[in-house]
């Protein structure tokens, strides 16, 4: 070994576990990672302490991947330690990247949240109405939890962040592109998606005629031409407003895109994207006399839970962020 | 609080097509005709361009309002079809904008052609008078973070 080994770290903040999974889906080339690298803090396989990290020196850790989003005290906590002790740090899947799924969270504030959560559910058995608070004293003594914030955040909007890997969880091809540029030292300029700059529909096997479409459906409504683009069958396909890097493997077996890829390349946002693209092709237009008002708006009122659909991933990451908190 | 609203004044940032809108509103100008100073102007190709981001932009900047404007359905749209993916897409907005928690009302679209001064005038009037009962954005106080 003549050169040294780079230093690897992996890190969960608000996120489900599925990055750490995607990780381990490059397979047998987890070995040559190991090849390469040293991981030196991954809590969901090692046994190391927070305290660990902090002991480490500033810019100890070389290359530092951070999957899901700001939620909690904890999550932002990290993240700034985290930034602190590595020379690199990704922003690894859709919820480090734009919010992802707790994302959506932005929708309700901590009180709604807690009150679905921990008291309206129907699963839920809860007769004292517990609800978590960041303390609590019990006859050993104070216990403390970390705070849980009313918005969620991207970790770009928490710290400074060098790379972004997007993806729910990330494919494999993209992990594994990212590892080699990593290894290569050939990363590109600063801030870079290490994703294609095209679309999804770019990547996508499905043959693509005419876009115009009046009834749309829900995926579970029709059973899809496994040969035709979705978006024309009438199935809400985020394709066209998502970035691809992917191999469109949702679209492969026939299910639609959901959008994880995060917005293309200089696009304000995901949503207005998506927005722009399904007007254009949500169409009445050849029956320009027949039109009225009350047809448009029984077209536009097929889509159920815009806001769910077109900023599934990227709700923190969007204009306005989340939705408006009355004060 | 309803004091407070009375000497309120809107913002409205206005989206106005080049070849009717934008012309309605030079006619206003031309022929004297008098409208509240609240809206400030924007002149885009047609009303097709405006993306909703642009709209999003305008309230998280702090709009109380935001008009679009374009040329007459069904045939006026000097792009053809312009017109009509404003008014797709503008409808779709506002469900998106409900679910933010902003009124809908807030966002306007109207066709208004060259020769219709008097409307373009007449409009914000309303719109106007429409935001001030509203009262101000609820983003105001910027976006969250």
């Amino acid at each position: 070994m003549a050169k040294e080994k780079l230093k690897f770290a992996f890190y969960w903040a608000a996120s489900c576990g599925g990055c750490e999974i995607a990780v381990l889906d490059i397979n047998e080339k987890i070995l040559d990672v190991v090849q390469i690298a040293d991981i030196v803090f991954w809590p969901v396989a090692m046994d190391i302490k927070y305290k660990d990290v902090e002991n480490m020196p500033d810019k100890y850790i070389d290359v530092c991947f951070f999957n899901g989003a700001i939620r909690t005290e904890e999550n932002e906590k990290m993240a700034k330690l985290l930034r602190k002790k590595s020379k690199i740090l990704i922003a690894y899947g859709a919820c480090a990247q734009l919010g992802g799924i707790p994302g959506l969270a932005n929708i309700a504030n901590r009180k709604e949240v807690f009150e679905k959560a921990f008291l309206k559910t129907f699963s839920t058995h809860n007769p004292n109405n517990v609800i978590p608070k960041t303390r609590v004293t019990v006859k050993e003594g104070e216990l403390e939890l970390p705070e849980f914030y009313d918005t969620v955040k991207t970790l770009d909007q928490t710290v400074e962040v060098d790379y972004y890997v997007p993806g729910c969880p990330p494919a494999v091809e993209r992990t594994l592109y990212a590892l080699e540029t990593i290894a290569k030292g050939e990363l590109p300029p600063k801030g870079s998606v290490l994703a294609p700059l095209k679309s999804v529909c770019d990547e996508c096997p499905r043959k693509r005629e005419e876009k115009k479409i009046s009834k749309i459906y829900r995926v579970y409504e029709k059973t899809p031409d496994p040969e035709r683009c979705l978006l024309e069958q009438g199935i809400l396909c985020m394709g066209p407003a998502t970035r691809g890097g992917c191999g469109a493997r949702c679209l492969k077996v026939n299910m639609p895109c959901t959008g994880c890829g995060g917005p293309c390349p200089n696009v304000p946002e995901q949503g207005a994207a998506m927005i722009s693209a399904l007007a254009s092709i949500l169409g009445l237009e050849e029956e320009k006399e027949k039109y009225s008002e009350e047809e448009v708006e029984k077209l536009i009122s097929q889509i159920k839970d815009p806001l769910g659909t077109f900023y599934m991933y990227a709700l923190p990451a969007s204009i306005l962020r989340r939705k408006v908190m009355k004060k | 609080m309803s004091d407070k609203r009375e000497d309120f004044e809107p913002k409205i940032i206005g989206f106005l097509c080049n070849w009717c809108s934008y012309a309605g509103a030079d006619l206003a100008g031309v022929s004297r005709i008098q409208y509240p100073p609240n809206i400030r102007i924007i002149r885009v190709m047609c009303s097709g361009r405006v993306d909703p981001a642009f709209i999003l932009e305008a309230f998280k900047n702090g709009a109380d309002g935001v008009l679009v404007a374009g040329c007459h359905l069904p045939s006026d749209c000097h792009y053809l079809s312009g017109n009509f993916k404003a008014l797709r897409r503008i409808k779709l907005l506002k469900k998106v904008l409900e679910q933010y928690g902003i009124e809908p009302e807030r966002v306007r679209l109207e066709w208004i052609s060259a020769s219709e001064g008097d409307k373009f005038a007449a409009v914000v009037k309303d719109m106007v008078e429409q935001i001030k009962k509203l009262g101000p954005s609820p983003l105001k106080g910027g976006v969250e973070t």
